[in-house]
Order: structure tokens, then C-alpha cells, then sequence
């Protein structure tokens, strides 16, 4: 949009909306809404807190092995699925279904199966974050040009190298805009996991805050949230620009 | 001039006598290109009017400027005597990419014009009806743009602004993307549908003998700036079989000579 | 599906993996999909069997469970339950998704002011706000359908901005040489032209809310199938719970087969048949 003819960059309305959430605070409307510089002030004293940092640590600890996990199965998995028809046929569907199902139904079961600790949120972070790698993986296998396979085999590829050389390479785009989608659901996993567990990192500190009405804390704890979700998110878009550059001339 | 290619005495001059659209003044400039300047011109009514030139020539910009789709810096267009910014209904448009509705039927496609203007369901279809079958569609009514080929989705746009019953009709590069073989066909059928409709054509085209193959009046603008280099009237006799054109001497030598005159502008 | 790429910067921050999800489960072949099925069944029977854990019971005891507790009609009355707040959720957010992201496809006010909101809320884990709902409207059904709407608006309303806003250049300029009003356009042109991307945020907004309700009622109301599941749970029924789980893993399935359906039925006809 432009102002005055100032081009104002389309993020800055997110001021107009805290400077709205601070009025609205201040007229004292409903108690869950604290004003804002309430909850950048206890956003301050959250992060100095142990007892934060100690929650930070462990849900940080198991949203990157989930996420390392669903990478490292997601890839290759749809590498898989891109590249051999029989393997598509069988799997294509489950992992179609799983990519759009209720997962936070399936998250009880992880407790039975994983206990009441951090392999299920673990386990949770995976389940979110790994079928839509395997789709944009899929997807991008599926993408890659017969020509630049039959270059690297009349140039006498063997596999390995067809692979780590073309494939990869080629289908990197949409490898990195699945990982980033992946992320975001697996940020989704991880609250949702320790919501339900409700006794593991940030689940235990949002029944505190929640149980106990201390709503600036609460509103401190979503934000740092959604700041680190927003920031891993451009990160990988940041990556993704990176690629871009090769990738635009395919 | 070149008395070989222009019989009569006189040399084609950008004003005409009895003109449907005329140009006076045009000026255009694109961030910081000018694509356009000072342009007059005349287009006689009733005749197959093109605009040649190389890409940058500004050719399109001035079919659109025509049109009433954008604006001029400077100089005014006048239909009929009235001087016109918009679209009106006495112009109709062909795109160069169909610009098809992928969700409508052929023949709701082709009275899409009439849809706009609030013409009943069964008054537009059956105007609608009888365009199919002139641009020879006929039998295609309910299939979708997807299940034709580009040529005949071409004929449905064809179709459509003959439909508004305009008197001008503005074709921008429409057999650009259409192959070979189809287009040598459609403007075979073109040639025979501008007999039995009284209208003013006025074509865009970077293309010499499609120009010269169906022109009345080849009008050659030279490119940054765009302007009138020359204006071209080939007296073809267009009555026989159409693939006679192709051969006769007169064809063949003004290809040729507007081809030594663009060759210039050519990197 | 070639519409709906990025919009460039932020917004393509929140791209729905492109709208895949459901698109495929119709066009496989029935042998093969069954196939498929088959396999899966067989790979659980053989875990349960193992058994891979005390908690995993095998396919068959589950479909046991599945029909046990549909006749004694605790399924049928758990989803009464959990389908209720969800159709309303997803009824409103259609509505109000697809009105919000149409107006901040079509000015650009709107678009400054409200985008980057969504945006937020679809990248962010907005599950958080799903206790505090409970705050403010107890654990009844107006709590379980905000569950709802909070999950599935933004990806609804992103949706058909991204469509809106990247609706087909060529033919806006030709529904302007044909003299359309603004009106006819965004009837007869931007709405056709974007509904398959805004199709496809419907989809992602129904998954979107099964998510939140099954939620809603695991977390704060103990009712519907979220309760069932936390029940069978504390009863060791696992062969019950598993039932209860798989039952809304395939009912969201089959919903969002049956919306594509719909879709290319009544709104694509141009797709029929192929």
C-alpha cells in the first residue's frame, strides 16, 4: 500500500493491530486481554526466567529431532515416490490422507506408545512435518525434466551419481519449500503435542500461565511462539531465494 | 514513390478521406521508454487496416490505445467523429492469448459481449448461434476452450467481438499462438468471412506476408520511438482461390520490398 | 492446477503446500487403491500381533471395537456431538473467510491492514488460543466451534486473497473491452476464475477445523469424540480408542473426497469427464 506516497511495507499494519491491542488492554474490556506493553513487559521477564529457559531448551531439543527425523525420512520417501510408480501407487494415498488428517487425534496414542515425556512430542513434530515433505519431494522429483535425466545417462550416470548429482539438484526447490511447510507444521506439532501432554516444556508453562490467570504471561509465551515460527519460516524463505536464482531458469 | 507496388498516382497518406478511427497526436511513454510518438493516422472504413513493424515498434500499444485498454500521454482517438478514452460498443476486441472464460461453453464464450450488456439468455444465444457457425465452428457449441485447438479458440474469440456488432474490430497478433497449418487456414477463412461482414479491421501483426495476405492497407512503424515509417497498399485481388495469392507476382514483390525496409531495425 | 503460485514476500509465506492433498485420492484406480488398503491392514494386523507395544492392538480387534461401539450407538452419539460444533464452524468460516479474503484481494487497504494478520495466524501454532477460548465461553459448544473457526480462517481467507489477487490479467482486460462494470467483473470473472485455489482453502479449512474440534474436546470439553478417545484411553480400551481415532482420520477423508467431488460437479463443469 501506498501512504502519501510512501510505499508502507504490508507487515508494519501488524503495529496498527498491537497499537489496537494496547488501546483495547487499556480500557480494561475482558481479562484476558491485557494491554500490550503489559505483555512485552512480562515477555522480558519471561525469557530471564529458568524456568522458561529450561521449557525453551527441551521443546527447542525435540522440535529439531523431530524435524531432523521427518527430513531424513521425508526425502528419500518421496525421492521414492517420485521416481518409482509401484511404490507412488501404494503410498501416494496414505500419505495423502495423513498430509490432511486430525492429526492432534492421533497424539493420545503417541502417549500410550511413547510415554508422557519428550519422545511423544517428538513423535508428534514428526507426524505433523513429514507428509507434506514427502509430497513437495514427490512433487518436485515429478517436476524435473526427462531431457536432464537423459542427458546424465547418455553421459553415463550411474544411479548414485544420478541421484546426488541431477535429482537432488533439480528438485531442490520444492524440497525446500516442503522442509519450510514442514516446519510450520512442525511448530504446530510441538504445541499441540505439549498441550496435550501438558507437562513437557511450553504445555506446562501455558497450563501454569492459563490455570493461574497470569494472562500476560500467557500472552508473552504465544507471542515468543509466533515470533519464533515467523522467523523460522522466513529463514528457509531466505534459503528459498538463495535457490531461486538457478531455479527460475528451468 | 515505388509506382511497382502503389498504382494509383498518389502515395497512401496517413489522412484519409472518409476515416472510422482516427489518430491525431499520439504519444505514449512506458516507464521511461517512449513507445509511441506523435503518431497520426487514419483508418478508411470498411478496409483490413494493419500494423507492421518489429517487436517494440509499439504496434500493440497503439491497437490498445485504440481500444480505450490504456491510456495516452498525449493526442486523442476519435470513432465515427467522437472522440473516445474507453472501451465502447462501437470497437471490439481479439486477443493475442484468446483471453477465453475456461469455465463457459463455446457458445457462452462467444456471447459473452452480449452477457455484459444485459442481452437475455435466448436473444444472445441465438446471435451467438449463428457466429459459430460463420467463423466455422458449427457442431462445437458446448465444448470447453481446453477441448479445442488454439486455432479454434481463436475462432471463438473471433466470434465474440463480431457478436457486439461493432463496427470496428481490433485483432491483436491473433494467430501468434496459433500453428502454422491453422493459421495458413484461418486467415484463408478470414479473407472470406470480411466479405460478408461490413466491417473495419485493424490488425496487428510482426508478420510480413500474413500482413501483406490479407491487408488492404499495411501501415509500417519503425521502432523507439514508434512511428509512421510507410504506408503500404497492396492491390491484391483477393476474389479467386486464395492460394493463387500465395503465387502472384505483385504478392511476392511487396513481401519482398517491406522486408528491405524493416531489415534495418532487424539486430 | 496452475493458479495460486506465490504472491511474492510475505504471503507466500503461508502457501498451502499448493493445494495437493486431496487432489489425488480420486484419480487412482480402484484395484490399486484397495491394494493399498490391504497392505496397510495386513501391516497392522502383523504389529498388533507382534505386538509392537501392550498399547497396539492389531486391525482386526479394532474393527471389532469399530462395530461394537457403533451398535451400542456411543460412536454415533459422540459424533452428533463433535459434528455440530464443526459443520457451524466450518459453515462460518467459509462465509466469512471467503467474504474477508475476496475484499483484501480486491483493495489494497484491506489487503495492508488484515493480510498480515493471517499470515501470522497461519504460520503461528494458533492451537495455543484454544484454552484460552474456554476462558470466556466455558467448555460448551460456542468454545468447540471458536476452536473451529480459529483453525480454519486463515487458511481460507489466504486462499482466495492469493486467487483474488492473482486473478487472470487478460481476461479482466477483456471483460473491460467488452465494457463489463466492476460488479460483472468480480461476478462473472475474478469469483469463477479464482474458485479452484478457493476450493482448495476450503478443503485445507474443513482439515483445518476436524483438527480444532478433536482438540477443543481433548483439551478443555470432555465430550464428543475427543472424549470417547480420552475414555476408551483410561479404560486400557485401546482397541476402542484406535477405533475412535481411525473413524475420524477416515471421516475427514472422506469429507474432503466428497467436497472435491462436489466441487468439479456443480461449480467445474469444464472438468467433468476430462
Amino acid at each position: 500500500m501506498t501512504l502519501f506516497g510512501y510505499r508502507v511495507p504490508m507487515m508494519a499494519s501488524l503495529l496498527v493491530w498491537c497499537i489496537l491491542w494496547e488501546i483495547v488492554g487499556r480500557m480494561d474490556l475482558m481479562f484476558i486481554l491485557p494491554p500490550f506493553s503489559d505483555v512485552l513487559v512480562a515477555a522480558v521477564d519471561l525469557v530471564q526466567l529458568p524456568s522458561w529457559q529450561s521449557a525453551t531448551v527441551t521443546t527447542l531439543r525435540a522440535f529439531f529431532i523431530g524435524m531432523v527425523l521427518s527430513v531424513v525420512v521425508g526425502i528419500p520417501l518421496g525421492m521414492l515416490m517420485g521416481r518409482v510408480k509401484i511404490a507412488d501407487d501404494l503410498l501416494g494415498m496414505w500419505v495423502n490422507i495423513f498430509s490432511s488428517a486430525p492429526l492432534s487425534a492421533i497424539v493420545p496414542v503417541l502417549m500410550i506408545l511413547f510415554g508422557f515425556g519428550e519422545n511423544t512430542i517428538i513423535a508428534a513434530v514428526f507426524l505433523f512435518a513429514i507428509w507434506i515433505i514427502v509430497l513437495d519431494t514427490r512433487a518436485g522429483v515429478r517436476h524435473i525434466s526427462p531431457s536432464l535425466i537423459e542427458m546424465a545417462r547418455s553421459y553415463g550416470a550411474s544411479r548414485p551419481a544420478l541421484y546426488s548429482k541431477i535429482i537432488v539438484w533439480a528438485a531442490l526447490p520444492e524440497i525446500l519449500a516442503g522442509i519450510r511447510l514442514g516446519l510450520i507444521r512442525g511448530v504446530k506439532g510441538v504445541v499441540i503435542g505439549q498441550l496435550l501432554v501438558a507437562i513437557v516444556g511450553y504445555g506446562a508453562l501455558f497450563e501454569t500461565f492459563s490455570r493461574n490467570f497470569r494472562m500476560p504471561q500467557f500472552w508473552a509465551l504465544t507471542i515468543i511462539l509466533f515470533a519464533f515460527a515467523l522467523v523460522v519460516s522466513a529463514l528457509i524463505e531466505w534459503a528459498e531465494a538463495k535457490v531461486e536464482f538457478y531455479a527460475g531458469v528451468r | 514513390m515505388h509506382a511497382a507496388i502503389v498504382r494509383n498516382d498518389a502515395v497512401p497518406t496517413n489522412v484519409v478521406s472518409d476515416a472510422i478511427v482516427e489518430v491525431r497526436g499520439i504519444s505514449k511513454t512506458y516507464s521511461g521508454v517512449e513507445a509511441l510518438r506523435d503518431v497520426d493516422l487514419d483508418f478508411p472504413r470498411g478496409k483490413l487496416t494493419s500494423l507492421l513493424g518489429p517487436s517494440g515498434c509499439g504496434k500493440t500499444t497503439l491497437l490498445k490505445i485504440i481500444a480505450g485498454l490504456i491510456g495516452a500521454d498525449r493526442g486523442t482517438v476519435a470513432v465515427n467523429g467522437k472522440k473516445v478514452s474507453a472501451p465502447g460498443p462501437e470497437r471490439a476486441f481479439v486477443f493475442q492469448d484468446f483471453a477465453l472464460l475456461p469455465w463457459a461453453t463455446v457458445l457462452r464464450n462467444v456471447a459473452f459481449g452480449l452477457e455484459l450488456r444485459g442481452t437475455a439468455k435466448e436473444e444472445r444465444e441465438a446471435i451467438a448461434r449463428r457466429y459459430v457457425v460463420d467463423v466455422g465452428l458449427a457442431g462445437f457449441e458446448d465444448k470447453y476452450p481446453h477441448e479445442l485447438s488454439g486455432g479454434m479458440r481463436q475462432r471463438v474469440g473471433l466470434a465474440r467481438a463480431l457478436c457486439v456488432d461493432a463496427d470496428v474490430l481490433l485483432l491483436d497478433e491473433p494467430f501468434s499462438a496459433v500453428d502454422e497449418q491453422n493459421r495458413r487456414k484461418f486467415q484463408e477463412d478470414l479473407i472470406r468471412l470480411r466479405t460478408n461482414q461490413n466491417k473495419t479491421f485493424i490488425f496487428v501483426t510482426h508478420s510480413i506476408e500474413e500482413a501483406v495476405y490479407i491487408s488492404d492497407r499495411i501501415v509500417l512503424l519503425s521502432p523507439r520511438p514508434g512511428r509512421v515509417s510507410r504506408i503500404i497498399e497492396p492491390e491484391i485481388d483477393r476474389s479467386g482461390d486464395p492460394d493463387r495469392i500465395h503465387r502472384d507476382k505483385h504478392y511476392l514483390d511487396t513481401v519482398q520490398e517491406i522486408w528491405q525496409g524493416l531489415k534495418q531495425y532487424v539486430e | 492446477m496452475s493458479s495460486g503460485s506465490g504472491v511474492g514476500g510475505a504471503a507466500s509465506l503461508a502457501s498451502p503446500s499448493r493445494g495437493v492433498q486431496a487432489g489425488r485420492l480420486i484419480e487412482r484406480p480402484i484395484v490399486l487403491r484397495l491394494v493399498s488398503i490391504a497392505l496397510f491392514a495386513a501391516i497392522w494386523q502383523v504389529a498388533g500381533l507382534i505386538p509392537v507395544s501392550f498399547a497396539f492392538p492389531t486391525f482386526s480387534d479394532t474393527m471389532v471395537a469399530f462395530v461394537r461401539m457403533i451398535a451400542d450407538g456411543s460412536l454415533p452419539t459422540a459424533y452428533i456431538s463433535t459434528l455440530q460444533p464443526l459443520i457451524l464452524g466450518v459453515i462460518l468460516a467459509t462465509f466469512a473467510g471467503v467474504g474477508v479474503g475476496t475484499l483484501c484481494g480486491l483493495s489494497r487497504p484491506g489487503e495492508w491492514l488484515l493480510i498480515p494478520v493471517f499470515i501470522v495466524l497461519q504460520a503461528a501454532p494458533v492451537a495455543a488460543f484454544i484454552p484460552l477460548v474456554t476462558f470466556i465461553y466455558g467448555i460448551g459448544m460456542t468454545a468447540k466451534t471458536l476452536a473451529v473457526i480459529i483453525l480454519a480462517l486463515p487458511v481460507i481467507v489466504l486462499n482466495t486473497y492469493k486467487a483474488v489477487r492473482n486473478v487472470n490479467e487478460s481476461l479482466l482486460v477483456m471483460n473491460r473491452s467488452f465494457m463489463g462494470t466492476r460488479w460483472q467483473e468480480v461476478t462473472k470473472i475474478v469469483l469463477p476464475d479464482a474458485s479452484p485455489v478457493i476450493f482448495a482453502g476450503l478443503r485445507l479449512g474443513v482439515a483445518a477445523g476436524f483438527v480444532g474440534v478433536v482438540l477443543a474436546e481433548l483439551l478443555i470439553t470432555p465430550t464428543g469424540i475427543g472424549d470417547l478417545i480420552t475414555f476408551a484411553r483410561s479404560r486400557a480400551n485401546y482397541a476402542g480408542m484406535y477405533a475412535t481415532i481411525a473413524s475420524v482420520i477416515a471421516l475427514s477423508t472422506v469429507t474432503l473426497v466428497a467436497l472435491q467431488w462436489i466441487e468439479i460437479r456443480v461449480f467445474r463443469p469444464e472438468k467433468r469427464g476430462g
